[in-house]
């Protein structure tokens, strides 16, 4: 009893965690999705060396990767706060925004995060395409479009599975930090739950148990995706 | 805007040390805690290779802001830590307990980077120092572990830097540093880009300057290869992608 399980399973505290933990992963999951959007588009300018944007991607990936990720959510959250209550109460939405914005900033400061990672990811693998699959195909008469999408797309993401898993993990695990600005997702109600009923080490060990659980079970639907995207090699 | 500089500056100075001291008193804990566990993973005995195992699966699967409110939060609820003076000296101070967090995530990741270092020293070379008859001590001295963290460098260049950037989470335990006083001045001040950026800079530096002192000690251990041009091991590919 010294734990205070009891509280949690009374006070109907696993529901609330268990909505934190799909507000966490349905954070990860969008800024995932953004940051490999940002992390194609920007891993293809890094490769082709495309003059003038490769500079701009080149200060955006060390910068966000220099930078701790905390510090990029402040800065995302406190930049904007006041202009974006200001809009919302003028507008009448004061209560309702709340929610909603902190989801935005979170998915804003976690998207461009993972974006710079993949942008390396996806980087590495165009590097790693062999130089002769595309000189081949351009003998062959493709067009760069062909070329992209029938030789390019289908080896770098093979060749990048393993590193977009290692970024999905650092995301979802990135989720963790906009707690601090308020998005009731699985770390704050973690939080808010240690703090009303006093048992912060249950809840925190909760909290580590069903992060745990999401990147075990991501790791093997990665594990999954890669033995189906292995070459099969002719017997 | 000189004024801000004038104000700002000064202060998060101040935090500079305090995220460099956080730093070098985690890795200098958390390395040879990872290469410990790194060498139990490697073992043949059953129940080390698994607990550095699940240790590593649960440090690196878990995030690290987790790992340090369950430190200073939580820990401090239990009898058993509670009635232990040591213990309690720990857990008790932010620095202190955010040292603690920091040191046994990074042991984690290093135990991972030292492991896939040690598995790429070619067995004939250990083969051949047992041969001459060297002791285990003195092949691991020797041999292996100079052959391992050569391999292992690049990597652990990198784990570097997340580790400094994982100092920023002690602000959210009451310790001042970089981020936490650039958190002070943007909410006091709400010259949010200036203090973003020499906040930002001040990072930057820390990771440049062991961006250098990693490159520094590779040459270092390369400088077989830079004056005779020969190669011992196949080079890593990876060895230029220290995060710049």
């Amino acid at each position: 009893m010294e734990f205070g399980l009891w509280q949690v399973w009374e006070a109907g505290w696993v529901t609330a965690i268990l909505r934190g933990a799909s507000i966490t992963i349905l954070v990860g999951l969008v800024s995932m999705a953004a940051g490999l959007a940002i992390g194609i588009v920007c891993g293809l300018i890094k490769w082709a060396r495309i003059f003038p944007l490769s500079l701009l991607v080149d200060a955006y990936t060390s910068l966000v990767r220099g930078v701790p990720e905390l510090l990029i959510i402040y800065l995302l959250f406190f930049s904007s706060v006041e202009f974006v209550t200001k809009v919302v109460t003028a507008f009448g939405y004061a209560g309702v925004a709340e929610s909603g914005y902190a989801f935005v900033i979170a998915v804003i400061a976690i998207g461009a995060i993972s974006g710079a990672y993949s942008t390396e990811v996806v980087r590495g693998a165009l590097g790693a395409i062999p130089e002769g699959h595309i000189e081949a195909a351009r003998a062959l008469g493709l067009s760069g479009g062909r070329i992209f999408l029938r030789i390019i797309a289908p080896q770098m993401l093979r060749i990048a599975v393993p590193g977009i898993n290692n970024v999905w993990q650092t995301t979802i695990k990135d989720t963790a930090l906009v707690s601090v600005v308020g998005l009731q997702e699985l770390m704050r109600i973690s939080f808010i739950g240690a703090n009303s009923t006093r048992h912060p080490f249950i809840f925190y060990l909760i909290a580590a148990v069903v992060y745990l659980v999401i990147t075990l079970v991501s790791q093997a639907g990665f594990d999954g995706v890669e033995r189906l995207l292995r070459p099969r090699t002719r017997k | 805007m000189i004024d801000l500089i004038q104000l700002a500056v000064p202060v998060l100075l101040k935090g500079l040390w305090v995220t460099a001291a956080l730093t070098f008193v985690s890795v200098l804990i958390g390395f040879n805690l990872g290469l410990g566990l790194a060498l139990m993973r490697l073992s043949s005995n059953r129940f080390l290779s698994g607990f550095a195992k699940y240790y590593s699966n649960v440090f690196r699967g878990t995030p690290l802001l987790v790992q340090i409110f369950l430190f200073y939060y939580g820990l401090g609820q239990l009898s058993l830590i509670k009635d232990n003076a040591a213990l309690w000296w720990v857990i008790s101070d932010g620095a202190r307990c955010a040292v603690l967090a920091l040191a046994l995530n990074t042991a984690a990741y290093t135990s991972e980077i030292l492991r896939g270092g040690l598995m790429s020293v070619p067995v004939g070379l250990v083969e051949a120092a047992q041969a001459c008859g060297m002791s285990r001590m003195l092949r691991f001295r020797r041999i292996e572990f100079p052959l391992a963290i050569r391999q292992a460098l690049p990597a652990y260049g990198n784990e570097l830097i997340l580790v400094v950037k994982g100092t920023s989470l002690a602000s959210t335990i009451t310790v001042l540093e970089i981020t936490g006083y650039a958190k002070r001045l943007m909410s006091q001040t709400f010259a949010i880009f200036e203090i973003f950026a020499i906040a930002g800079v001040l990072y930057l530096v820390i990771n440049l300057l062991l961006i250098a002192v990693i490159r520094a000690i590779e040459r270092f251990l390369m400088r077989h290869e830079a004056s005779s041009g020969r190669k011992l091991v196949a080079p890593h590919p990876n060895r230029s992608t220290v995060v710049s």
